[in-house]
């Protein structure tokens, strides 16, 4: 195992793209009072790219239907929050309190992200093995027992939740995950597994007689997908240094479902220009906040009947212009 | 007109095997129960590789439910299935199907929207060697991995005639390749015993020719024991080595094509007793002794050849 | 024993309100195989219309059971009307495509409804239309009296209630098992295709069966607020869920199921709140949701349909 060589390999997106966010960071504005507006919509819409990136895994690359992201979500918000809160007075021997800041920050992040899945790993394992519709019900049942449960739970500030949060997330920590997590999708849609995963989206009977292991896969698609929302809910935390139940309840799921739907089924390209498109004009009419939610549920309606199968349907950027597809395949 | 096939067959039946191997198939009593309807019932076949056997019925005779209890999609309701020694009753299809049995679908189950390529890679999945995470990382045990499934993949799409296609979506093949489409799917996951359902559906007659040398020619190529459930006759009859004819889930005939077509009983099932009438045909009156071949018993063991 | 008779009076009140809700979300998923989000709102709605008829006849001023009676019929029309115009154009223009695309439009629908209402008004009003977020209070359609037999605390609307829900019940029972439109609408949840070859009228069977859901929401709607006055658009939210609970605890899709699921969500709510812990009420729900999902999916009236392969 040549490990330099893979490394490089695997970590090659992030070496390139650190170096350009922190240009473009201190371009738009780093956090301590000189983020700008522009600076919070790019980080809620690179949040929202992530979750919707993870909920393809589950809703367009495995064709299952899950809709209730936002209690994974709330799952690694909670447990980073508890994290950052419990040290944010500690300090490292030896290390510069900004440095240490930022490696707690990583590390409640990842906790966020572990919790998370295993959650999805609790919910996932017996649910699955029910069909479409009732997948969706226990799903969303779950995102509102968890709800439930953290409002009544005292550790985690009840319906009040948890403030105070130290302001972690920067243009930086989201870019970064936001490369992670499409280059998580599109590396899981090129190789074997995510032919697995697409397989049983198609036909799952037939996937099963070609050797693939259904159940399992399924599990796994549910298992990532919810270790990156958490991820999104950390990051959402740290930006509005709250950590509320509101934050995180059905209509957040829905929310995701519909990027999810607009980009196509099953497109990662699809899924981020939908992200994109929504925050973008989620932010535009703020001045309507009340008609917000009605223009959301007629863009649905419309959408469902009209071209159900989103903007990109299951295809990909890098299908469309084939000779970047020889660039992009390394 | 009565029809003695007893020793004639038995001899017959024997020289169909080819020494390739181990028996690779035995199903010994299977039966399927749904509730009140018995889908299958007693159901028995040994095949070793090599073997081409046709499998024939009227509409609903239970050729599907054989297929579906022999790969894991029923478990079956009593009876055993081994796929090369080892009994796989109650394991969920996926891994039957990395004991050794692979099959095709009567109504075509491709993976629409996947090209041909990914389809036959979908079926190369199980014997990988890296990990989920692996993929993550792109390891070199992973690029090995995707590397080799490609070739293999190709390697099988080149044996169908497909290699053209390797790009295209399934959903947009013409309907004779997507069939062999199938059988390349089927073929990937590297098996010894190859259940085909209806390959021939749809075709016309030079395709059912080119289909029927294809068969033969994966045979003798990848030493497999082939299975063909089939309604076109002159197809099943001038591929199968011998037969065995259900009707409502019950086995009624078996043996040589040539003796089984004369067989009243499979002429009844398939064209009615008025047929039989008319022809002045009748069935003798212990039909089930003297015109099934003998039985192989329930109890004998794994490893002995059947009649 | 007082407690007990209360708990039991409580829960069958709360029951029967829940199958007959209920019973719509299980008709319709029957006949088209979709899971009608916007049921509850239709209920929802319900209430509001009951409120805007009541307000128009003077039910404030001068109550009378004449003019309750013209609230309760005009509500489930209007409803019925609803949940055909639903039908015809959110859902049936997707019958062929996939059941996701349905449920999502179904969601839509929700949505559209619940925050439609919250809207601001377009037609003014003591009670403007749309009503807007804040709650709006049902006035009594007839004077409420109550009574105290055996120490259990029930009022004339408890029984009022009672009584038109088990009514409705029993009619929905005969319509559905001894006339002939029962055994139709029978026919295409089995099996819309052949039932269509059959020469049933499938449009026409459900259409009619969104329209009996839709009225019989209306009517637990109107049943509930001479009790609970206190209306706004997210009316439908616990009450649909919980309901719909009670139609998969039963078997999704079976008559007697929802009626059944229903009247065992409402006693089990009554009786852990009443012994337990109160505060875990509306947690019932989802409790017998996860159970009923884990251990028997297709409910305890249902059947279970293999695929063929």
């Amino acid at each position: 195992m040549d490990l330099p060589k893979i490394i490089l390999r695997s970590a090659a997106p992030l070496l390139i793209g650190i170096p350009l966010l922190w240009i473009f960071q201190g371009a738009v504005g780093g956090p301590g009072g000189s983020e700008t507006a522009m600076a919070v919509i790019l980080m809620m819409a690179g949040i929202n790219v992530i979750l919707a990136v993870s909920l393809n895994v589950v809703n367009g690359f495995t064709g299952q239907f899950s809709i209730g992201h936002a209690g994974f979500m709330a799952v690694g918000a909670y447990t980073a929050a508890k994290i950052t809160v419990a040290t944010n007075s500690l300090e490292i021997v030896g290390i510069p309190t900004s440095v240490s800041d930022q490696l707690i920050f990583l590390f409640a992040m990842v906790a966020g992200m572990v919790m998370a899945a295993l959650m999805g790993l609790l919910v996932g394992m017996p649910s699955l093995r029910l069909r479409g519709d009732y997948l969706a019900i226990v799903t969303l049942g779950f995102n509102e027992i968890i709800r439930v449960l953290i409002e009544n739970t005292e550790f985690l500030g009840q319906a009040t939740g948890i403030s105070g949060l130290p302001k972690r997330t920067n243009i930086v920590w989201v870019g970064v995950a936001v490369i992670v997590t499409i280059a998580m999708a599109k590396r899981l849609l090129g190789s074997t597994h995510g032919r697995a995963l697409l397989a049983i989206r198609e036909d799952e009977v037939a996937a099963e007689a070609m050797g693939v292991d259904t159940t399992g896969y399924k599990v796994r698609a549910f298992v990532i997908s919810s270790a990156f929302a958490g991820l999104a809910g950390a990051l959402l935390v740290h930006q509005i240094q709250l950590c509320t139940p509101r934050s995180f309840t059905f209509i957040k799921s829905i929310e995701v479902v519909v990027m999810v739907v607009l980009g196509g089924m099953g497109s990662v390209t699809g899924s981020v220009v939908a992200a994109l498109v929504l925050s973008f004009a989620l932010e535009g009419l703020r001045d309507v906040q009340q008609y917000r939610m009605v223009m959301y549920s007629v863009l649905l309606i419309a959408l469902m009947l009209t071209r159900p199968t989103g903007i990109f349907g299951t295809r990909e950027i890098w299908d469309m212009i084939p000779k970047l597809r020889k660039k992009v395949s390394s | 007109m009565s029809v003695a096939v007893n020793a004639s067959s038995q001899a017959s039946d024997e020289s169909t095997k080819r020494g390739w191997g181990d028996t690779c198939l035995e199903a010994k009593g299977v039966t399927m129960q749904f509730g009140g309807l018995k889908a299958l019932s007693e159901f028995n076949l040994s095949l070793e590789p090599g073997e081409l056997v046709g499998l024939i019925g009227p509409n609903g005779a239970g050729k599907t439910t054989a297929f579906n209890a022999i790969t894991g999609v029923y478990a079956p309701t009593s009876g055993d299935v081994n796929i090369c020694g080892q009994r796989v009753n109650g394991l969920r299809p996926h891994q039957i199907s990395g004991r050794g049995i692979a099959r095709t679908f009567q109504n075509i189950r491709l993976f629409k929207e996947l090209t041909a390529l990914d389809n036959v890679k979908v079926a190369c999945h199980a014997g990988r060697k890296a990990g989920f995470v692996a993929s993550f990382f792109q390891s070199k045990g992973y690029l090995d991995d995707e590397a080799r499934i490609t070739k293999r993949s190709m390697g099988f799409l080149e044996v169908m005639g497909l290699d053209r296609f390797r790009d295209e979506r399934a959903k947009n093949l013409p309907y004779g390749e997507q069939r062999r489409l199938e059988i390349a799917r089927a073929l990937a996951t590297g098996p010894k015993v190859l259940c085909l359902d209806e390959p021939a559906a749809g075709m016309n007659g030079a395709e059912k020719v080119a289909l029927m040398e294809l068969i033969r020619k994966l045979r003798d190529e990848f030493k497999l024991a082939i299975l063909v459930i089939e309604h076109d006759m002159k197809l099943v009859m001038g591929i199968s080595e011998r037969l065995v004819v259900l009707d409502h889930g019950v086995t009624i005939a078996r043996g040589k094509p040539e003796l089984v077509r004369k067989n009243p009983k499979v002429i009844e099932a398939y064209l009615g007793d008025s047929y039989l009438e008319e022809q002045h045909i009748a069935i003798p009156a212990h039909s089930s002794e003297s015109l099934l071949p003998a039985e192989p018993p329930s109890t004998e063991s794994v490893n002995e050849v059947q009649p | 024993m007082t407690e007990f008779l209360q708990h039991l009076v409580n829960g069958l009140s709360v029951g029967t309100i829940y199958a007959l809700i209920a019973l719509g979300y299980t008709m319709v998923y029957g006949v088209l195989k979709l899971i009608n989000f916007a049921h509850g709102d239709v209920y929802m709605v319900g209430a509001f219309a009951g409120l805007y008829i009541a307000r128009g006849l003077g039910v404030d001023q001068e109550p009378s059971l004449a003019k309750a009676g013209v609230v309760f019929v005009g509500a489930i029309v209007i409803c019925a009307a609803l949940g055909v115009a639903i039908e015809r154009f959110a859902y049936r223009p997707l019958r062929q495509r996939a059941r996701l695309t349905a449920l999502i439009t179904a969601i839509g629908v929700s949505f559209l409804l619940e925050y439609g209402f919250q809207l601001p008004p377009i037609i003014d009003g003591e009670v403007p239309f749309p009503p807007g977020p804040t709650p709006r209070f049902f006035p009594e359609p007839f004077t409420r009296v109550d009574f105290e037999p055996f120490g259990v605390h029930i009022s004339n609307y408890d029984i009022v209630s009672l009584i038109v829900a088990v009514g409705f019940m029993f009619a929905l029972q005969f319509i559905v098992y001894r006339t002939k439109f029962g055994t139709a609408m029978r026919a295409v949840s089995f099996d819309s295709s052949v039932a269509g070859l059959m020469g049933i009228n499938v449009n026409r069977v459900i259409v009619w069966t969104f329209a009996l859901g839709s009225g019989l929401a209306a009517a637990a709607a109107i049943l509930v607020a001479g009790s609970r006055p206190s209306i706004n658009p997210l009316l439908g939210l616990l009450p649909g869920i919980k309901a719909f609970v009670a139609a998969v605890f039963g078997g999704i899709g079976n008559v007697q199921g929802a009626m059944v699921g229903g009247l065992i969500l409402g006693l089990s709510e009554e009786y852990v709140a009443g012994y337990l812990l109160s505060s875990y009420r509306d947690g019932i729900a989802f409790a017998l949701l996860i159970i009923v999902l884990l251990w028997r999916p297709e409910g305890l009236f249902g059947r279970v349909r293999a695929e063929k392969v």
